[in-house]
């Protein structure tokens, strides 16, 4: 009787792990560590045997730590200590794609390109409070391109593309300083953007090359300023920095003014604003984070990013803009929400009935994303793009020029959902809806991740329009898939 | 008679030893169920005010095929505000933390940024963001269900940041020299894959050792073991732990080096400047 009793509070204990053992066996107690193979547990046994005490759970004494190539050595290899990435990182790739439609102005491949990325980091704190460096280009065989060796910095052309190229460092507790050549975003849309005015490559968005390349770099300097009350971020672009726009040379558009489609036979040739400390831009950002709220307050002095003026020769020119605006992002109903507002003061046009120059708009942007199901988040937007002075704009306009509405609308949705047991398949469509203007754009992708290295991706970039002059209907002709494979160090 | 006395007395002995065996067992004042809840919790997932950890997480799948993840975490508990200071003992409810994951490997995470804020509140879900260097991109997380893979493992976003002790309700079904088995059911079960959850709590440490989870057949699927602990600045650690999925074999084995703890990090790397300009004092070793 009394075994029998004593069998319920003498259950067999699991193994202490390594690092802790009993310090005081008690009386009877079943002492340290069970062998594993007693520990071992059968499937669907619930709680016949206990766990193993781990190592380390042993007597009072501390015990040290050993490092990875120590101990058992079955994870990291002996030796192979975590240090920061002092050399280089960067991934080869091969991406190809092709038009699903016939482009009477275009190649049918439209991509076909090999490109070796190159990341040098380097952290100087010892020289430099907070310093940091890095380096990262683009070596790039691009054979639908025909002047390869044509390398513009600007322009990323050519077979070297340099995506970041900076220096960074801490003059103060309160502020960071980077210079250089580098990528930046700020504003809370999702591929939507209204106050963040750096320069964004749309060919090779509308190209299928990797999101990476939708924002073009900048060569700036940025200054941060942090405060208890607000922080301050301000970019000053000695240079203007436009838009890797689509010009016709890549992808195709229909040109309203000329009638016709554009393509590589007869790219855009804007006239640039380039003078150095003349034609600069200036961005600021004030921001804080109220509980789990961020808001921000934007302002931006510069240029139209893309020719969205004429002059008198005919030629497109980039015209003078300001930006004001705002924006607020935190939690909502298990999800994010946010919104946001832009006025863009098109400054050489103020009236609005120049119609060689865009008139200017406020845009307005309010999303939501959650998780509605398990790995599958669902992202919506709702975006205005409303025309100031429209009245003056119609009036004005030339004849046979097909008018746009005062208010283009769009809605975005977007899902996203990871499978199989490692999330290395990730199956996603981001999908742009216009409708006011009847038209749409819808980017489909599938990413595998094979292994840790090597990555396989599928996708395309489908352009439906019912009017040819519409924003996504101009580009129909474009509609296309693509594929890569990366193998990334 | 003689036999029913027998009897008798072989009721009273059996329905008397479970409580002489717990005092033979227990020689020091028995915590009661709720000390060794918040005991445990804190054990886990607050030793120290602050800490830093280079993390190697090797996934195994069923097939045995492996998949590295490294990074190196930072974690700073909110301090309770002066008049409250008395309310965080270790038996008291614990507070918000925040989090802080750099990743170095696989390469094309590299450099890339994953910060939470936790809150305990039941009515708040954590905060999220994740940083995209190549594209300069601070995006929030929308994630209300924290019991999906962290970075493709087999261990839960709550597994590493710490499962709200108040989302179930703990029984103590066993108590033996070495380990109190708490058995845990979700308040919320709609909320959750598994029925229950068993867990055993190493006595002297107040150290989960081990925790199974039990699907609607009763069948244990899913195991969390530490293998090895240590204890860095006397602050106890796991050093190496493994979840095993028990239904394909696969497992995610973790493993903590250059574990350090009370660094004074301060309250101001977890926000936006440090996600876009990594603290590199504190992840370079």
């Amino acid at each position: 009787m009394i075994t029998a009793a004593s069998g319920l509070c003498l259950a067999d204990a699991p193994v202490l792990p390594q690092g802790l053992v009993e310090s005081e066996p008690a009386g009877g107690g079943s002492g340290p560590a069970l062998p594993a193979g007693l520990a071992e547990e059968g499937r669907g046994d619930a709680g016949a045997k206990g766990p193993v005490l781990p190592e380390g759970l042993g007597g009072g004494a501390a015990v040290e730590i050993a490092e990875p190539a120590e101990r058992t050595g079955k994870a990291a290899p002996a030796g192979d200590r975590l240090k920061f990435p002092e050399g280089f990182s960067g991934y080869w790739e091969v991406r190809a794609g092709t038009r699903l439609k016939e482009d009477p102005v275009q190649d049918d491949i439209s991509l076909a390109e090999t490109r070796l990325q190159l990341q040098f980091e380097k952290y100087l704190g010892k020289y430099l409070p907070g310093g940091g460096f890095q380096a990262t280009g683009d070596l790039v065989y691009d054979a639908v391109e025909e002047d390869r060796g044509d390398v513009d910095l600007e322009e990323g052309g050519g077979f070297l593309d340099m995506r970041q190229l900076w220096v960074s460092f801490t003059p103060a507790g309160f502020m960071d300083v980077k210079l250089g050549r580098q990528v930046l975003t700020w504003g809370t849309g999702n591929l939507l953007f209204l106050n963040d005015l750096f320069p964004k490559d749309y060919q090779s968005f509308f190209l299928g090359r990797d999101l990476e390349y939708l924002k073009a770099p900048s060569d700036a300097v940025k200054a941060s300023l942090y405060g208890d009350l607000a922080n301050l971020d301000l970019v000053y672009t000695p240079r203007f920095d436009a838009d890797r726009f689509v010009d016709g040379s890549r992808l195709s558009f229909f040109d309203s003014a000329a009638g016709g489609l554009r393509g590589e036979d007869s790219p855009l040739d804007p006239v640039r604003p380039d003078g150095w400390f003349e034609d600069d831009e200036l961005a600021a950002r004030l921001h804080r984070s109220l509980g789990g709220y961020e808001l921000a307050a934007y302002g931006y002095r510069g240029f139209w990013k893309e020719p969205a003026g004429t002059d008198a020769a005919g030629r497109r020119t980039f015209p003078d803009l300001s930006v004001y605006g705002s924006s607020i992002r935190g939690p909502a109903a298990s999800g994010i929400a946010n919104a946001e507002v832009a006025w863009y003061d098109s400054r050489q046009d103020r009236q609005g009935n120049d119609s060689r120059i865009r008139n200017s708009q406020v845009r307005l942007l309010v999303g939501y994303e959650r998780e509605i199901a398990a790995d599958l988040t669902m992202g919506l937007q709702y975006y205005v793009d409303h025309m100031l002075d429209y009245d003056n704009y119609r009036e004005n306009l030339p004849s046979g020029t097909a008018a746009r509405d005062r208010d283009r609308r769009w809605i975005t949705v977007e899902l996203t959902q990871k499978l199989m047991a490692q999330d290395q398949l990730q199956v996603g469509c981001f999908a742009f809806y216009s409708p006011s203007e009847s038209d749409a754009y819808l980017r489909p992708a599938v990413v595998y991740d094979v292994t840790d290295s090597w990555r396989f991706e599928l996708g395309g970039n489908v352009f439906l329009g019912r009017d040819r002059h519409t924003f996504f209907g101009q580009f129909t002709e474009n509609t296309n898939i693509y594929a890569a494979v990366r193998y990334s160090f | 008679m003689k036999a029913a006395r027998k009897m008798l007395a072989a009721v009273l002995m059996a329905g008397l030893c479970p409580l002489a065996c717990q005092a033979a067992a227990n020689e020091k004042a028995a915590p009661d169920l709720h000390q060794i809840v918040e005991r445990a919790n804190r054990t886990a997932y607050y030793q120290g005010e602050d800490g830093r950890a280079d993390v190697n997480m090797v996934i195994v799948d069923e097939q045995g095929r492996q998949r590295t993840r490294r990074f190196t975490i930072l974690r700073r508990d909110d301090r309770p505000p002066a008049d409250k200071a008395g309310e965080y003992g270790p038996d008291q409810y614990a507070q918000d933390q925040r989090f802080y994951v750099y990743f170095h490997k696989p390469a094309d995470v590299s450099d890339t940024v994953f910060m939470v804020w936790k809150h305990v509140a039941m009515d708040r879900d954590d905060d999220r963001w994740l940083y995209l260097p190549a594209l300069d991109l601070v995006k929030r997380i929308a994630a209300s269900d924290e019991r999906t893979s962290f970075v493709g493992s087999h261990f839960y976003y709550e597994d590493v940041s710490g499962r709200n002790t108040n989302e179930d309700t703990h029984e103590l079904v066993e108590t033996t020299d070495t380990y109190f088995v708490l058995d845990n059911k979700p308040k919320r079960p709609e909320l959750v894959e598994f029925t229950h959850y068993k867990m055993w709590i190493h006595r002297e440490t107040f150290l989960p050792v081990q925790s199974e989870y039990y699907n609607k057949r009763g069948e244990a699927y899913r195991r969390y073991t530490v293998s090895s602990v240590a204890r860095p600045q006397g602050y106890l650690t796991v050093t190496e732990a493994r979840m095993e999925d028990l239904q394909t074999g696969g497992h995610t084995t973790i493993e903590y080096s250059q574990v350090e703890y009370d660094l004074g990090l301060p309250e101001d790397i977890f926000t936006e400047r440090y996600l876009r300009k990594p603290p590199m004092q504190y992840i370079k070793k």
